[in-house]
């Protein structure tokens, strides 16, 4: 058992921080909080695009992406070390995660060479940003259940329906679309994954106003959208497949870490809020609590060095991943909400100037939501643990051999 | 980056593992539970044959000459069998606190015999109901002669000697006393848990010594509890870990309305849940013995989480399996209630998750803010 680095991870790691010092700004402790108020506005487009496009003439773009299309053919533990040097660098947020990581993996797969050779260099570069259109309104957790529409018209398939939660829809260039292709077969046999040109004619775009004020995603509206069937990805009929490629993927990009405060943090802020002449760190009850929240952080930082000790012998990122996202977003959760409850009254305050952490805690605690509802709900996450990991039996469901058409979806009165 | 145990400790394993299921069935347990004899001879006797009780032990002093992940290895396997042996009181405590503090006199003395199995000891601290502390201890040693009463001594009965807590004229220190001797009344106390063990211990003017330095015996016996609390970690997971696959190999197989019951969300999140608090146990449990074996500063620390979270574990699995289990589940003749009794024994002998939770504050207040090990955030 050893922490340390292997001669070779020793290596790869210096390299990484010698580029990072020379390109990026190192972070200060506390500095998390001003990182998160960064996002959001045009402007932050323009610089991740420019420090994508210099990581990428560097080498260190799509770390894990084979050479052929521009990545570096790195190890998982090459790219975990490399994410670790750089979230110690003030950098912009990754918009591009959802291509990187989700859907070029997706078209290396499924696509064929002429997608390939298209859509994954510009992908990595951050030349185009891409969305993924999977949730409708009456298809979440139960995506099999999407309703959009692709109906084949000579060379060119048309798309009716409506996507929802999709996140930078407003500035991608490309989305992926799951479409339903035959009503007649089963749910998740008649459905077909397609690449589709944002700015086509037909396709309305609007922001949906979140708990929290921001609007990072989006209900995207398709009305006699035309793609052509070059860009069909995969087979007819055969686009659950490719989503499932999507989904696996999906759980690898989306994890526990949430950003923002951490442990830290909650500790210098309990030493330092007066509880009545008295530090609240003095109170037995928030003593408790904070024990509670440090070895359940603990234990799963240490839980990923376990996944990254079976990565480093070449495993298969698996299932196991699920903790990570399912622990990890509900901890941020309460340390958000106990941060506030230590604050007393002037916890509900957000003016970054009064609140501590520039109002990270509270920021968090109205973001955290949303990431325990993205990528698989906390009871979506259960499940997967429960029939991928533990192999109990799958839910029963009522719909596996129905043709789609006959199968109730969605709010009964709609 | 290596977080793993290496081939040879999991080969160890394997060993042990197959050792105590054709030796440590559950009915084991149950019949040492069901009888008067405090604990299984045979076992004893067996885990000494195979070295475990010298694992941690220097080979100079007849051990094997391993170390404590090696221990660690074998203590989750122990845990897993529900083991009714003596382990935790001889090999985690009295034969780690001579292994730290003894002179190579007392160490030529107790290690072998401790080793071979031949003596079993102990650890005696508590005196009375509550919170246990250093101002808890009244028992004294004077002029070689120990005094006081400690109640309850986990093993107290089968013992041949104790590491006790007392006070001398210099403070309170740790002495070694041996319970088969003048001057020690022992009687066995009913317990929760009647397949481990429990006595009060009455010394009158018992002659006694005095182990590691003297007017130091709070800061030694919480060095003591600390490198315990690690090695009783992977006991506890290896309970949890035992109960969690009884409740689901039963879960699959027990049917209602028309369909096994582990297909059920109710049970199925539960099982989800379960699963993740046994895993960020173990995750806590390996860097414990990681910083036991390599003398971390961060020892103490390390301790308090393997405890804390090996102990909610344990305690949940332990309710668990009877909830799932249904009615049956509450019967005596269903092996549910040893994993109930074991995990809330196991959970209170070394002082509650609570008192532990205090105590990790209690460091990470002392310390300067923010001297984390660097941040790995694999999932990130």
């Amino acid at each position: 058992m050893d922490f340390n680095d292997t001669a070779e991870e020793t290596k790869f790691r210096a390299e990484a921080r010698a580029w990072l010092e020379a390109n990026a700004e190192r972070l200060k402790p506390g500095d998390a909080a001003a990182v998160m108020s960064e996002r959001g506005g045009s402007e932050v487009i323009v610089t991740a695009k420019q420090w994508q496009a210099k990581k990428a003439d560097a080498g260190w773009a799509c770390m894990t992406w084979p050479t052929e299309y521009g990545g570096r053919g790195a190890s998982a533990i090459q790219a975990v070390i490399w994410h670790q040097e750089e979230s110690r660098f003030r950098t912009p947020p990754n918009i591009f995660a959802i291509g990187q990581g989700m859907l070029g993996p997706t078209i290396m797969a499924h696509g064929t060479d002429e997608q390939k050779k298209r859509y994954l260099r510009p992908m990595l570069r951050g030349e185009e940003i891409w969305c993924q259109l999977f949730s409708e309104p009456s298809a979440g957790s139960d995506l099999g259940g999407l309703r959009t529409t692709a109906v084949r018209d000579g060379d060119d398939w048309v798309i009716n329906g409506q996507k929802i939660w999709t996140t930078g829809a407003q500035y991608s260039q490309w989305g992926m679309i799951l479409t339903r292709t035959d009503p007649t077969r089963p749910k998740h046999a008649g459905i077909t994954y397609f690449i589709i040109d944002m700015k086509s004619p037909g396709i309305e775009i609007r922001p949906i106003k979140q708990i929290n004020g921001g609007a990072v995603f989006n209900e995207v509206f398709f009305t006699d959208v035309r793609i052509s069937d070059k860009n069909r990805v995969g087979a007819v009929g055969e686009g659950w497949r490719g989503a499932i490629t999507t989904l696996m993927n999906e759980r690898l990009s989306i994890g526990g870490g949430a950003g923002g405060p951490e442990f830290a943090d909650l500790m210098r802020l309990a030493r330092e809020t007066d509880w009545n002449g008295r530090p609240a760190l003095d109170d037995p009850a928030v003593r408790q609590r904070l024990a509670r929240f440090y070895v359940r952080g603990k234990g799963l930082q240490y839980t990923g060095y376990r996944t990254l000790t079976a990565l480093s012998r070449g495993a298969i990122p698996g299932p196991e991943g699920s903790i990570g996202k399912l622990v990890g977003a509900v901890l941020k959760q309460d340390m958000a909400s106990f941060a506030m409850d230590v604050l007393g009254p002037a916890g509900a305050v957000t003016e970054p100037g009064i609140a501590p952490e520039e109002a990270a805690w509270q920021e968090t605690y109205m973001g955290i939501p949303g990431l325990r509802i993205a990528g698989g709900t906390d009871e979506i996450l259960r499940n997967i643990i429960a029939e991928r990991i533990l192999m109990l039996p799958p839910d029963v469901r009522l719909d596996k051999d129905v043709p789609f058409k006959d199968i109730p979806t969605g709010p009964r009165n709609a | 980056m290596n977080f793993d145990f290496s081939d040879d400790q999991k080969m160890l394993r394997t060993t042990a593992r197959e050792f105590l299921e054709e030796h440590a069935p559950l009915s084991v347990c149950r019949a040492v539970l069901e009888s008067d004899t405090p604990c299984s001879d045979t076992l004893w006797r067996g885990a000494a044959q195979l070295g475990w009780l010298g694992t941690a032990i220097p080979e100079e002093y007849g051990g094997a000459g391993l170390g404590h992940l090696e221990l660690a290895v074998i203590a989750e396997e122990i845990g897993r069998a529900l083991a009714p042996i003596p382990f935790s009181s001889s090999v985690y405590l009295a034969t780690e606190a001579i292994v730290l503090d003894g002179t190579d006199a007392q160490k030529k003395q107790y290690l072998p015999r401790l080793s071979s199995g031949e003596a079993i000891g102990t650890f005696a601290h508590a005196e009375r109901p509550g919170r246990q502390g250093p101002s808890s201890v009244s028992a004294t040693l004077s002029a070689g002669r120990l005094s006081g009463t400690k109640m309850p001594v986990l093993d107290g009965d089968v013992a041949h000697f104790a590491v006790v807590t007392a006070r001398t004229e210099h403070g309170l220190s740790l002495v070694l006393a041996d319970l088969t001797g003048p001057g020690v009344k022992r009687r066995p106390l009913h317990s929760l848990d009647p397949s481990r063990s429990m006595a009060v211990l009455e010394f009158d003017n018992a002659p006694a010594t005095v182990l590691g330095p003297e007017g130091r015996g709070w800061e030694r016996a919480q060095a003591l509890l600390d490198r315990a609390a690690v090695l009783m970690a992977f006991e506890q997971l290896g309970g949890a870990q035992r109960a969690f696959e009884i409740t689901r190999e039963y879960t699959m197989g027990r049917y209602a309305f028309g369909r096994p019951v582990a297909s059920f969300q109710a049970l199925k999140h539960r099982m989800a849940d379960l699963y993740v608090e046994i895993e960020l146990a173990r995750s806590n449990a390996y860097y414990g013995a990681w910083a036991l074996s390599n003398a971390s500063p961060d020892l103490p620390t390390a301790a308090c989480g393997c405890r804390i979270t090996a102990t909610d574990a344990f305690d949940l699995a332990s309710r668990e399996i009877v909830q799932m289990h249904g009615g049956v589940g509450f019967t005596w003749e269903y092996d549910c209630h040893l994993f109930y009794r074991r995990a809330k024994l196991l959970g209170t002998i070394l002082g509650s998750a609570d008192q532990w939770r205090e105590r990790l504050i209690e460091l990470l207040a002392a310390t300067a803010p923010d001297t984390s090990h660097p941040a790995a955030q694999p999932y990130a």
